[in-house]
């Protein structure tokens, strides 16, 4: 209350500092005393010896009630104080906490990591960028980006395409609601579930066993001797690609096919007046008035496709050259505990999204918030 | 004449992609139902009429050596906080962004804006080596937070599109009222908000219930907290030749997904509409 006292708050040095102190400790107050209370209920139960359900469902009522119960505090806490003060830290009691865990868990660990890509394996000697041209001669990462090209280009352009060319026809069909549900619904399966599901159909058995893979099974019904699908390079890589088309195109079907709900009939059907035909309708009236939204689909599952890491895993573990970029990075950083080379892919795989970071920068420059 | 031949051709075409789009999981269905002699001996489409059909797979697979019984269990507690608690978070940023003033706002908001897309192998190695330092890793308390810091930016996006929306008369009748942020924001921005919270919450759920990634590198290989995805992989790893276990497996990881999705459809779509790009 002796903020009142004083005749319009001076912002001196003094009072600046301890505003600025006031703001970083409440931001940082709700994460650490959180983490701190979670912990420490975290060792009890760990301890305790309980029952695996008892201890997921005290986990769950902790873990959320504790985070709630703090912002309850960091506000109780922040009322207390002088008005003046109050409307300077209040901000930072809901703001704060958000931008100190992404601090955290995204900002810094980006900056220690285009540090340690210049650093040796063990994170001692500084190497310059010796990690970066590992990352473009040695031959297995040469296949890797040649793959996460592959994943890229066919990924992007056959899920959007299609999804664009579903949307269109599914609108125009009797069963459309079922057709839609069904072609989405892979969206729900984990990229590691539909790895299982679609290993099955391309499972293989030498010739004269019964073939119990759906694609082999397809080539017997037709005379012709089964494939071995994953093991022969670029071939393996695309029919791994094929599991994403199939997880995405429902994606792209439902943005695209809300878009298309968009484009107004009156313009469609000027143009069937002055006698384009269906194809021509699509092309020059439908497509550009979408472009925008097949635009952010694309985007979209690209930065997917660079960051692929599941399904080469639960297919083929990497074998059989379908490694990719997120696949070696892992590999590097965790399993050979080469930091330095594992930290310089991780640049890359950002390097491969700035473009997207300052589009969507631009986009929001002038914006007004 | 034409017209009803196009329909019809547009029709089959569209039957066509239903049954290519389904019987891969179809394929899969069935054959979590098979002995293993049966599913090696013809492929699943012939199963009917043959017997062979058993449903000691998922006893097997549940609560066998592959332990998905346990990963189940392990998978709920890893996601309904990392869910919730990234929500809760970015609500309260989402409205500190949109309705009160404070130095180095718009900073900050285009820093959240700009980590949208950042692929979060960027983090791995710095944040297993804190919690290496502090042995945090292998609990869920590291997976819970790791999956709130990843998820934040995308929650608190989407929140504010949604929250900075609502009509300003309310916010300011509230403080009228003598209502502090804090109440304002619990009692009348939270509830007003439910449909942004509602979609958000579906997206980071099948986010995280699906994921792998964070899981294999904030778990690790301790059995005991193994989500159902980590199991999978080690089944396709050390038995990727035993399909009653890996179809039963696979089936029992999709089963709930696949129950939410169909039946809050509507609110997963109008969060992808909302702003569908994660890092």
């Amino acid at each position: 209350m002796q903020e009142a006292d004083t005749p319009a708050p001076t912002r001196g040095l003094g009072q600046a500092l301890a505003t600025n102190v006031g703001r970083v400790v409440v931001s940082i107050f709700v994460p650490i005393v959180a983490f701190i209370v979670l912990w420490v209920g975290f060792l009890f139960l760990r301890d305790s010896g309980a029952d695996k359900l008892v201890i997921v469902a005290v986990a769950i009522v902790w873990g959320i009630g504790g985070v709630a119960l703090l912002y309850v505090v960091a506000n109780w806490l922040t009322e207390k104080l002088p008005d003046v003060w109050q409307r300077r830290i209040l901000p930072f009691v809901f703001v704060g906490p958000a931008i100190a865990i992404l601090a955290f868990y995204l900002l810094i660990p980006a900056v220690i990591t285009a540090w340690e890509s210049l650093l040796d394996a063990n994170g001692a000697g500084f190497v310059g960028l010796d990690n970066y041209v590992y990352a473009f001669t040695n031959p297995d990462m040469l296949v890797a980006i040649r793959n996460n090209i592959l994943w890229l280009v066919l990924g992007t352009l056959v899920s959007t395409g299609l999804g664009l060319a579903i949307a269109v026809l599914v609108e125009r069909s009797r069963i459309n609601r079922l057709a839609k549900t069904l072609i989405f619904l892979p969206m729900a399966i984990s990229f590691v579930g539909a790895s299982v599901i679609w290993r099955f159909v391309f499972s293989y058995q030498p010739e004269g066993q019964p073939q119990i893979g759906l694609l082999n099974a397809i080539l017997g019904a037709f005379g012709i001797a089964p494939v071995s699908w994953l093991t022969g390079s670029p071939l393996n890589t695309i029919l791994l690609v094929v599991i994403l088309i199939w997880g995405q195109t429902g994606f792209a079907m439902v943005i695209i096919g809300a878009a298309l709900k968009g484009v107004p009939d009156e313009m469609l059907e000027a143009g069937r007046i002055d006698g384009a035909n269906e194809w021509q309708v699509f092309r020059r009236l439908i497509v550009p008035t979408i472009w925008p939204t097949i635009v952010t689909v694309a985007t979209t599952i690209a930065i997917l496709t660079l960051k692929v890491y599941d399904i080469v895993i639960a297919m083929t573990s990497g074998n059989f050259n379908t490694n990719v970029i997120a696949t070696l990075m892992w590999d590097q950083a965790f399993k050979f505990f080469d930091q330095g080379r594992g930290a310089a892919l991780a640049i890359i795989l950002l390097i491969g999204v700035t473009p997207v970071i300052w589009y969507n920068l631009r986009q929001f420059r002038g914006r007004a918030i | 004449m034409k017209i009803t031949w196009s329909r019809v051709a547009i029709n089959l075409t569209v039957l066509t992609l239903i049954i290519i789009w389904t019987l891969p999981t179809l394929g899969l269905f069935i054959t979590s139902f098979r002995t293993k002699e049966a599913i090696s001996a013809t492929g699943w489409w012939a199963a009917f009429g043959q017997g062979g059909f058993t449903l000691d797979n998922y006893n097997e697979v549940l609560f066998g050596g592959e332990g998905m019984a346990t990963a189940f269990l392990n998978t709920l507690a890893v996601t309904v906080p990392a869910v919730v608690i990234p929500i809760l978070i970015a609500a309260f940023a989402a409205y500190g962004f949109a309705w009160l003033d404070f130095p180095g706002r718009r900073f900050m908001f285009i820093t959240v804006v700009g980590l949208l897309v950042v692929p979060l192998q960027i983090a791995l190695i710095p944040v297993l080596t804190a919690y290496l330092a502090i042995d945090l890793n292998g609990t869920f308390l590291a997976i819970w937070l790791a999956h709130a810091g990843f998820g934040l930016a995308l929650a608190t996006y989407l929140l504010y599109n949604y929250i900075s929306q609502l009509p300003k008369d309310l916010i300011e009748s509230a403080a009228l009222d003598g209502a502090s942020h804090f109440t304002t924001f619990t009692r009348l921005i939270l509830p007003l908000s439910v449909p942004a919270l509602a979609a958000f919450a579906i997206f980071q759920f099948l986010w995280v219930w699906n994921d792998y990634l964070v899981a294999t590198t904030f778990l690790g290989l301790n059995a005991d907290v193994q989500v159902m995805t980590q199991r999978l992989v080690s089944i396709t790893g050390s038995r990727g030749q035993d399909w009653q276990l890996l179809t039963s497996g696979a089936f029992v990881s999709m089963l709930v997904p696949v129950l939410v999705f169909l039946g809050l459809q509507r609110y997963f779509i109008r969060g992808l509409l909302a702003g569908s790009v994660k890092g």
